[in-house]
């Protein structure tokens, strides 16, 4: 247990200390929520402009902390030698494993914390309506995006291209998802792609718990499109992640 | 004590056969060097010995126990400094040192390990302004850090220029002095024979000689004698060199001619590697 929070606080240390990590997952998202909600005004879908943005910008954060982030930096470090010599060292892979995904929750809770004072503050958005329900969506989320890091940082071969396409799923995903405004105008086969995509349900979760104040528990399709998504990221982990360099 | 045991090791990828039966022992304190070219097996030996890779046949143990299921019993007790790793480049060298001192039961302190690698002016500066030399310090003063019994050095001065090579050196030597086992591979042959108290030369996977730097040579090739004869390059070689020569010269002298461009050629152990890797291994 020592050595688990020893490590967390080493992943902490490590994602502040790099500023492109620390400004491109950390900052990012709340940034982009203050340039949306300057934009829009009014009702979105029968929801507050501010109220909505706001709970597609947590979506868009967690998909971006616990999927984007934590893919590029494991392969950054797999390629760049780090976790295979991390196993020449006593630390267990499961210890490393769980402080990284610790670090990254705990990346995110912030982030969330910082957006919500953010649209509180500035555009008069509404609070959590569910406290302990939006836990527990914040730990649905990043459980299955880390689970969705995990598949995508095994199948990324080098540590230059990991950016680009992680960002080529994460920002179309986003936007028809809508975590960047309103998607009922979008073209039907667009909304027919977000209707299978883990962060449309997640944001989903996410207006029932933090606007409507419904339970987590009231939410169980949702719930077990996300989970399954989470689990298809496992599945690739379990079945083709390494430790070692693939390039070379 | 033995600390490395390997008997008839085997390992192959596909149809390469990476390491085709391999064995040798390294005791205690000694400094074991693994020389070849590229591609003759040393480091899918080490990453054997080392815990990363299976084995398809022999048995191997390192400290006592079969590396495979050495788990962080073994590792707490073993130091490694791969071909290739980077730490993470915005922390500076004392971080680097003290994240991998939290991961052992015993570490060394950081700063005597900083001091023994030579990097006290470059401790609270991150890795990433550190030269190539100065890098691979760090790598060395990381496998350090756990207090290890056992080196692992995969080629630990490629890449090096001269000068940084003798620091490297200098560096290794201290090691021993600490009592340390070392396990070397190198495609250097001056290194290994620097270094090395003995040393097995490798080729397509197997073993073709082991023994001491000195013993290599003395298994050597013949003594060459060399000279000009008019417009032809005459190459003697012989077991006998004193009597051959003393009859070479005893003629050439009693004819009142001179051997141009003389010279007795003893073979380096340059000439003794390159004569075990280029021809069938019985040598």
């Amino acid at each position: 247990m020592r050595l688990f929070w020893r490590e967390v606080r080493n992943q902490q240390l490590l994602f502040w200390r790099n500023r492109e990590s620390a400004v491109f997952v950390f900052i990012f998202p709340p940034m982009l929520f203050l340039l949306l909600a300057a934009v829009y005004s009014g009702h979105i879908d029968g929801y507050r402009a501010p109220d909505l943005l706001l709970v597609g910008m947590i979506g868009y954060g967690c998909i971006n902390t616990a999927f984007a982030g934590l893919a590029i930096s494991l392969v950054i470090r797999r390629e760049g030698g780090g976790l295979k010599r991390l196993r020449a060292t006593p630390l267990p892979p499961t210890t490393y494993l769980a402080a990284v995904l610790c670090s990254t929750l705990f990346v995110f809770v912030l982030q969330l914390l910082l957006t919500v004072a953010l649209g509180v503050g500035l555009y008069d958005a509404r609070g959590p309506q569910n406290w302990p329900s939006l836990a527990l969506t914040v730990l649905l989320g990043v459980a299955a995006f880390s689970g969705l890091g995990f598949g995508a940082a095994s199948l990324i071969r080098s540590a230059e291209g990991s950016s680009a396409v992680v960002q080529l799923i994460v920002l179309p995903m986003a936007f028809l998802s809508g975590s960047f405004g309103p998607t009922r105008h979008y073209p039907a086969f667009l909304r027919a792609i977000a209707d299978v995509l883990p962060l449309t349900y997640l944001i989903r979760i996410l207006r029932h718990v933090y606007l409507l104040g419904d339970t987590f528990w009231s939410q169980p399709r949702s719930i077990l499109i996300v989970v399954a998504w989470g689990l298809v990221g496992l599945a690739i982990a379990w079945r083709r992640f390494g430790w070692e360099p693939r390039e070379r | 004590m033995t600390a490395l045991s390997v008997r008839d090791l085997r390992k192959s990828y596909g149809d390469l056969e990476a390491v085709a039966g391999i064995s040798f022992t390294v005791e205690e304190g000694e400094v074991f060097g693994l020389l070849g070219p590229n591609g003759a097996g040393k480091t899918t030996t080490v990453e054997i010995l080392e815990g990363y890779r299976s084995r398809d046949g022999g048995d191997v143990t390192v400290l006592g126990v079969d590396p495979e299921h050495g788990g962080t019993a073994m590792r707490e007790r073993i130091g490694v400094v791969l071909q290739s790793s980077e730490f993470a480049a915005v922390l500076t060298v004392r971080e680097v040192h003290r994240m991998y001192s939290g991961y052992y039961a015993h570490p060394r302190d950081v700063d005597e390990v900083i001091a023994l690698v030579g990097l006290e002016e470059k401790s609270g500066s991150r890795v990433k302004t550190l030269s190539g030399g100065q890098k691979r310090r760090l790598d060395l003063g990381v496998a350090l850090i756990g207090d290890p019994e056992l080196v692992f050095l995969d080629e630990p001065t490629t890449g090096f220029d001269p000068a940084a090579r003798r620091t490297a050196w200098e560096l290794i030597r201290s090691l021993r002095a600490l009592g340390k086992t070392i396990l070397l591979t190198t495609h250097y042959l001056d290194e290994a024979q620097q270094l090395a108290d003995r040393v097995a030369v490798l080729r397509e996977g197997r073993i073709v000689k082991v023994g001491s730097p000195a013993e290599l040579i003395g298994a050597a090739p013949r003594v060459e004698i060399r000279y000009r004869d008019g417009e032809r390059d005459v190459v003697i070689e012989t077991d006998e060199p004193t009597r051959v020569l003393a009859e070479l010269t005893g003629a050439a002298a009693a004819t009142g001619r001179e051997l141009k461009a003389l010279e007795v050629v003893r073979p380096s152990l340059e000439d003794v590697y390159l004569d075990l890797i280029d021809n069938d291994g019985d040598a």
